[in-house]
């Protein structure tokens, strides 16, 4: 976090911000900090909308401060950098994702764990040590400390890489921290949204065999043909369900809203790992007795830090995985943000933000 | 049609035995198969008294049979092996825990893990692969396979021993497999009754700084000055839970009463793990944001495997682990059922088979 000193100058930007709980976003003028020693500052092209984004709109959380303007899953071009950046220059392909500072000096900013810094400052609906607030990429730019800006691989698509920012990297870590990268290994993918899409994409190219478990039938079809998953399970149907039981190494569950975790467990092998990345605004239900006599667990992941989302990004280059998206301007957003809620979007939308953000 | 219990094999044992829901225990003949050519008998000496022992007399998870010889913390004197049994004599120190058979093939027997073998057989309230029940160490004599017979090493004493064999084994596990056995390590322990002394035990042994956390502020001078314990922490106390948040690497939770898993949570640092081993009945609630912002994970074990069982037993007789126990008569068993329903035990019972077990025949 590059020092800021009282009444640091501020510069004009603009995006749009929800200004209170019906989460109705609008046009929207702010400021930025001025472009610091440290700093990178962006000029938007794609931000995409991540489900975060929509439970912060709403404040289903209850820590929503507004006006808030989302966006965490950034891409751009850098326009300017500070005179200590070494690892950008102006022109650059750049990304932002879910954190835009950290305190630097504890055991996890030094172990490259930046996101589970307790000091983390979250891109949006935060404030800076100074008081000022941060506003997410829903907007024409961003200014942000070069150690948590990601450089964006070339053969990377700018739009439909954005989401990897966010949902890329929050499927990506735990697959690493839990030992699914092994070829060969069964994981388990349950939700197929914007987090499940890419999870299937990823864990195919670790060499993984990959079942689907999800509420909505009609979505195996695209897991299998598309995406490549190699088998699909309708949650709602028992006798599925129970032939897969003990069968997968480790479930990711991208599931967004308050789920059962009986059936997903059931579903694990003997040492398995169920890993749970939503946020729902209630606690989950914990059925002990398939923890203990499976030797199971259930464990939580957030995002990545700086150094493996770059990792991730520059994996997803090699392996050409990008994010299926349905690209919109922004005065779609409204309506964008009512499909999401019924889950009606082929993965991700991303917002063009460049050609459709205007004053 | 059912045979008797003393027609079913053909030796003869003796023990005590719940008849009904009642859980109350009183003398009964059954019989014992004779020794096979990988069987171990033994002369019972000592036998634990674990909480499961309660549960199940009283049927209080539904799947009790009747007549029920409880009892998995059993040890002795062996008497007689059969022709190809090759790690034991007449004359060994040996122990039974909670199993004494599973499938030997499935995928987890071959890892050592029989623990978690869908046809593992439990010592006892179980059904065999000859189709006779199973009948516990709350007996004169025990018979098993070989394999899962454990050696108890010279330098520790039966009766102390025996609760190593489910109280011990369940605790030593989890901290090997979750990685919580690394030497300055700060480990929690939920609950100081059977389990949890042993827990505080172990982690002290590999090195660790222990803190319990318990729900009776009465246990604290004895945690302290007794077993090594490093802090307490009275679980009713808010503010007391809310200082020492952020500060264990592990917890092992021995409860399995319903209690509240989000202040455990909390007081992990990120990375933290919390594992359980006492299984409640309700699904416990588990709130999202802490195990996400975290990176933390809940996951449970139960005993452990035959070859861990026995490397457990030679690392408490080499670093001086010995469960606190209270040795009573056999005729005192069903009294303390009623004590340790009050947790009134510091911190095991261990049944005196051996000089208390008086045979009716």
């Amino acid at each position: 976090m590059s020092k800021s000193s009282e009444g640091e100058k501020q510069q004009k930007a603009f995006g749009w911000a929800a200004t209170d709980e019906s989460g109705t976003l609008s046009p929207f003028h702010f400021s930025r900090r001025e472009n610091g020693d440290e700093d990178v500052t962006i000029k938007i092209l794609y931000c995409g909308v991540c489900h975060s984004d929509l439970h912060s709109l709403t404040n289903e959380w209850g820590f929503t401060s507004y006006p808030v303007v989302p966006g965490h899953e950034i891409v751009g071009v850098a326009t300017k950098v500070g005179k200590n950046v070494t690892k950008f220059k102006a022109g650059d392909r750049v990304g932002v994702g879910v954190m835009v500072g950290s305190c630097k000096t504890c055991e996890c900013c030094q172990q490259d764990l930046e996101n589970y810094c307790s000091q983390i400052i979250f891109t949006y609906n935060s404030h800076n040590p100074d008081g000022t607030k941060n506003y997410g990429g829903y907007s024409d730019m961003i200014v942000v400390d070069q150690r948590y800006v990601l450089r964006f691989p070339d053969n990377l698509p700018l739009d439909a890489g954005a989401p990897l920012l966010c949902a890329g990297i929050t499927v990506y870590s735990p697959m690493k921290y839990y030992g699914m990268t092994e070829a060969g290994k069964h994981l388990g993918v349950a939700g197929l949204g914007g987090l499940g899409h890419v999870a299937v994409k990823i864990a195919k190219a670790f060499g993984l065999k990959v079942t689907v478990i999800s509420s909505s039938p009609q979505k195996e079809s695209e897991a299998i043909n598309r995406l490549g998953a190699d088998s699909f399970l309708a949650s709602s149907d028992p006798a599925k369900m129970k032939s897969a039981i003990g069968s997968m190494d480790c479930i990711i569950d991208t599931v967004s809203a308050v789920h059962p975790l009986f059936p997903l467990l059931s579903l694990l092998k003997v040492n398995g790992k169920l890993v749970t990345l939503g946020l729902p605004n209630k606690p989950l239900e914990l059925p002990v007795f398939p923890l203990v006599s499976g030797r199971k667990l259930v464990g939580g992941s957030d995002f990545g830090g700086m150094k493996e989302t770059q990792e991730m990004l520059d994996f997803c280059a090699k392996h050409n995985i990008a994010a299926d998206i349905e690209l919109i301007r922004i005065d779609e957003i409204n309506t964008a943000m009512e499909r999401l809620a019924r889950s009606d979007v082929r993965f991700r939308f991303v917002i063009d933000v460049a050609n459709s953000l205007s004053q | 049609m059912t045979r008797l219990p003393e027609e079913e094999h053909p030796n003869k044992a003796f023990g005590w035995a719940a008849r009904d829901s009642s859980g109350v225990l009183s003398p009964f003949n059954f019989s014992r198969r004779a020794t096979g050519e990988k069987d171990v008998a033994f002369k019972v000496l000592y036998c634990g008294i674990c909480h499961s022992d309660l549960h199940m007399v009283k049927n209080e998870w539904g799947s009790s049979v009747y007549p029920l010889v409880p009892g998995h913390e059993v040890v002795g004197e062996v008497t007689e092996v059969g022709n190809k049994v090759q790690n034991f004599k007449v004359g060994d120190r040996v122990g039974v825990g909670c199993m004494v058979g599973s499938c030997r093939s499935c995928d987890s027997c071959k890892d050592n893990l029989e623990n978690y073998c869908p046809k593992m057989v439990l010592t006892y309230g179980a059904k065999n692969y000859d189709g006779t029940i199973t009948y516990g160490g709350y007996s004169d004599t025990m018979v098993a396979d070989e394999h899962f017979i454990v050696r108890i090493p010279d330098n520790l004493p039966l009766d102390a021993a025996a609760p190593l064999l489910c109280a011990g084994i369940t605790v030593y596990s989890p901290l090997r497999y979750y990685g919580l056995d690394k030497p300055g390590l700060h480990i929690g322990v939920v609950g100081l009754g059977g389990l949890g002394h042993v827990a505080v035990k172990f982690a002290k042994a590999m090195g660790s700084k222990v803190t319990v956390i318990s729900t009776s502020p009465n246990k604290k001078k004895e945690a302290l000055e007794n077993l090594g314990v490093d802090s307490f922490l009275v679980s009713r106390d808010q503010d007391q839970l809310q200082a020492a948040n952020g500060t264990l690497d592990g917890i092992i939770d021995t409860v399995s009463a319903q209690h509240p898993v989000l202040p455990l949570l909390g007081l992990l640092k990120s990375h933290g793990k919390l594992v359980l081993v006492g299984a409640p009945e309700k699904p416990l609630e588990l709130p999202a944001f802490p195990l996400l912002q975290g990176r933390k994970l809940v996951g449970g074990s139960m005993i452990g495997g035959m070859k861990e069982t026995q490397e457990m037993i030679d690392f408490a007789a080499k670093h001086d682990v010995k469960p606190d126990i209270e040795v009573i008569a056999m005729d005192y068993v069903n009294t303390a059922m009623e004590r340790l329903v009050k947790a009134d035990v510091k911190y095991r019972f261990v049944i005196d088979i051996g000089k208390t077990l008086k045979t009716t025949w």
